[in-house]
């Protein structure tokens, strides 16, 4: 009897010691995601409530913050540049790695050169792409108007000009992402059987025929995702627009540039920069659950 | 912005699967070349087409992909003159390799090399030692809300880190309870950086693969909790060890947003940071800005370079279960 009772409370203590080691394990990591992951999303939320400038102590504004994010015309400006962006970086970033990948799947020769070059430009550091075309882009002696005068096409101002400012943000972004696109799409066309396409070809369908009838329908999961994956990740667009056209310039701000005006540059006010914030968390985050459920789904 | 496709580590290698299948796999992919879309059959009938298309191919990639980064590095060392010219050179006329020492002394690019160097080390290794202390306890010693400890930290995959800019920017400049601003320090870097929820997940995937056989036979022999993570789980886990490493380095010196509003101070920043401060502020030579440019890309291309097997099979291997 109190043996067994004894044997009980020994194994509790083991128990108890083991759970003790594994969280003195886990502390640090505990520590780092209460403090900048889990508390930041609280604080957000809250902040998005009050004023907070650095000058005095944050106080409760009640949904002043949202009031002024609906009158501010910026608002509705950068959301309008953020789809766009965000459109035009689907038809560009999202269409274009499938067929290079289609395409480079079948060279049989240089494939390990192709894939280091479409992934090249995807390990710079990204200011260092978006600096460099800053001079490509440059409307006097930039690279891409000296190419066009030199083949007699009409020249662009690129990034100063409110007509094609979008576009080029557009076009350096492509070039910077798209090598992981195209190498997520290479490795996941050669996961598709080789007999799909044998079959088909058996019973007469031409190339066009097997790329829409054995391609498409075997890579449609991962096109899925790969399209929430560009949509959250493009309408955090930030880099671009900072580095090329300003944070002031309304042709080229975006959601985030204007988070970034509102806390950091204009007047440190951190409380209508949590609002604009929490209303791009509620748009990702939707994006994000969809993503999760899926990938989760599959695996 | 970057493709925030969570980069997929190859769990092959793992402890129990014998190497010769990842050989097997690695010649499967780059070999004799599995059925495609275009029979062999086909391809051999159009021998001329074919390199026709992938002669065209060649020309526009290495024009699209590798000439910008050509025009970086051959602008850098033309005389100021030359690189302003409307009509740009090919091949610089003038030739100033010693604009890549002014840039590094008068730039003061030595400076901000030397501190972005010193967050990514510092960061992977406080990344590690953060990350492979939960993944370890998570998957070996399996404490009570392990599950949902797990899952709160999954659940900050779905925060886009942008969303949480304000909030997290407040939190470093003063530390909840003990009141500390760590604006302007490295910790600013490193701690949030090491809340990867991505990296826990690929560790504890990896972990759970080490038979526990292997674990008590070591405790029989008397090892402590301790000394069977060090003695047996990391030698196992080199691979995925490396990888892990090598996403956390490229993330830290990629970074931008973050370290933008962390590090104000001049003295302070990343490379990334104060070229795009000296893009709009200073008097600095297009030729000499253009060496900085490159000197901030080389360490990512010879990381790339050297490690281009593990990055790209970490990116393409299987699908993209996060």
């Amino acid at each position: 009897m109190t043996r067994a009772r004894e044997a009980r409370a020994g194994l509790l203590r083991r128990k108890l010691s083991d759970n003790l080691l594994a969280y003195a394990f886990m502390a640090a990591g505990l520590a780092c995601f209460a403090l900048f992951s889990w508390y930041p999303l609280v604080k957000g939320v809250i902040l998005s409530f009050q004023q907070d400038n650095f000058v005095v102590p944050p106080y409760w504004v009640g949904l002043d913050n949202y009031r002024a994010l609906f009158a501010d015309p910026l608002f509705y400006t950068a959301w309008k540049n953020t789809l766009f962006f965000t459109a035009l970086a689907l038809v560009f970033g999202y269409v274009l790695p499938f067929f290079i990948a289609v395409l480079l799947n079948e060279f049989r020769h240089f494939s390990g050169y192709f894939r280091v070059l479409v992934y090249l430009p995807v390990m710079l550091p990204p200011i260092v792409s978006v600096l460099l075309w800053r001079y490509f882009y440059d409307p006097g002696n930039g690279l891409f108007n000296s190419i066009l005068r030199g083949v007699g096409l009409p020249e662009s101002q690129w990034t100063q000009s409110s007509d094609t400012a979008m576009i080029s943000l557009v076009l350096i972004s492509t070039w910077a992402n798209l090598g992981g696109a195209t190498l997520i799409y290479l490795a996941a066309l050669q996961n598709i059987p080789g007999e799909l396409y044998e079959a088909a070809e058996l019973d007469g369908a031409s190339i066009w025929q097997r790329l829409r009838h054995v391609t498409f329908p075997q890579m449609r999961f991962i096109m899925l995702v790969l399209l929430l994956l560009q949509i959250i990740a493009t309408m955090q667009v930030f880099i671009e627009p900072y580095a090329l056209t300003g944070t002031s310039n309304p042709d080229t701000v975006t959601v985030l540039v204007l988070v970034y005006r509102y806390a950091f540059t204009v007047n440190n006010d951190f409380g209508l920069a949590a609002a604009m914030s929490v209303l791009l968390f509620v748009v990702l985050g939707a994006f994000s659950a969809i993503y999760l459920r899926l990938t989760r789904s599959a695996d | 912005m970057t493709l925030t496709a969570p980069p997929k580590v190859p769990v092959d290698g793992a402890p129990g699967v014998p190497v010769a299948s990842k050989r097997r796999r690695r010649t499967a992919a780059s070999g004799p070349a599995s059925r495609t879309l275009i029979s062999v059959v086909d391809l051999r009938r159009h021998r001329t087409l074919y390199f026709v298309v992938l002669g065209l191919t060649l020309l526009v990639f290495t024009l699209v992909f590798l000439f910008p980064l050509y025009w970086m590095v051959s602008g850098a060392v033309k005389s100021p003159a030359e690189f302003a010219r409307s009509t740009p050179t090919l091949i610089p006329e003038s030739f100033h390799p010693g604009t890549y020492v002014t840039a590094w002394n008068n730039m003061q690019i030595a400076k901000y090399f030397t501190n972005t160097v010193f967050y990514a080390f510092g960061g992977w290794i406080i990344s590690l030692l953060v990350d492979v202390g939960v993944a370890y306890a998570l998957s070996k010693l399996k404490p009570i809300f392990g599950k949902i400890v797990l899952g709160g930290m999954l659940a900050s995959l779905m925060l886009p880190p942008t969303a949480l800019l304000v909030p997290a920017y407040l939190t470093v400049a003063d530390l909840p309870l003990v009141h500390i601003n760590l604006l302007n320090t490295p910790w600013a870097l490193w701690l949030p950086a090491a809340a990867n929820a991505f990296n826990v997940y690929v560790l504890k995937r990896f972990f759970d693969q080490i038979p526990n056989d292997l674990l008590d036979a070591a405790a029989i022999d008397g090892a402590g909790k301790l000394r069977q993570l060090w003695s047996i789980v990391l030698p196992l886990s080199r691979p995925v060890l490396g990888v892990v490493s090598i996403f956390i380095i490229v993330a830290l010196w990629k970074d931008f947003l973050w370290p933008l509003v962390v590090l104000q101070d001049p003295d302070n920043q990343t490379l990334s940071v104060a070229l795009a401060r000296l893009a709009n502020t200073s008097q600095v030579p297009p030729t000499e800005f253009m060496a900085g440019l490159a000197i901030a890309s080389l360490p990512m291309i010879v990381v790339f370079l050297i490690f281009q097997r593990s990055i790209i099979g970490g990116l393409g291997s299987g699908s993209l279960k996060g």
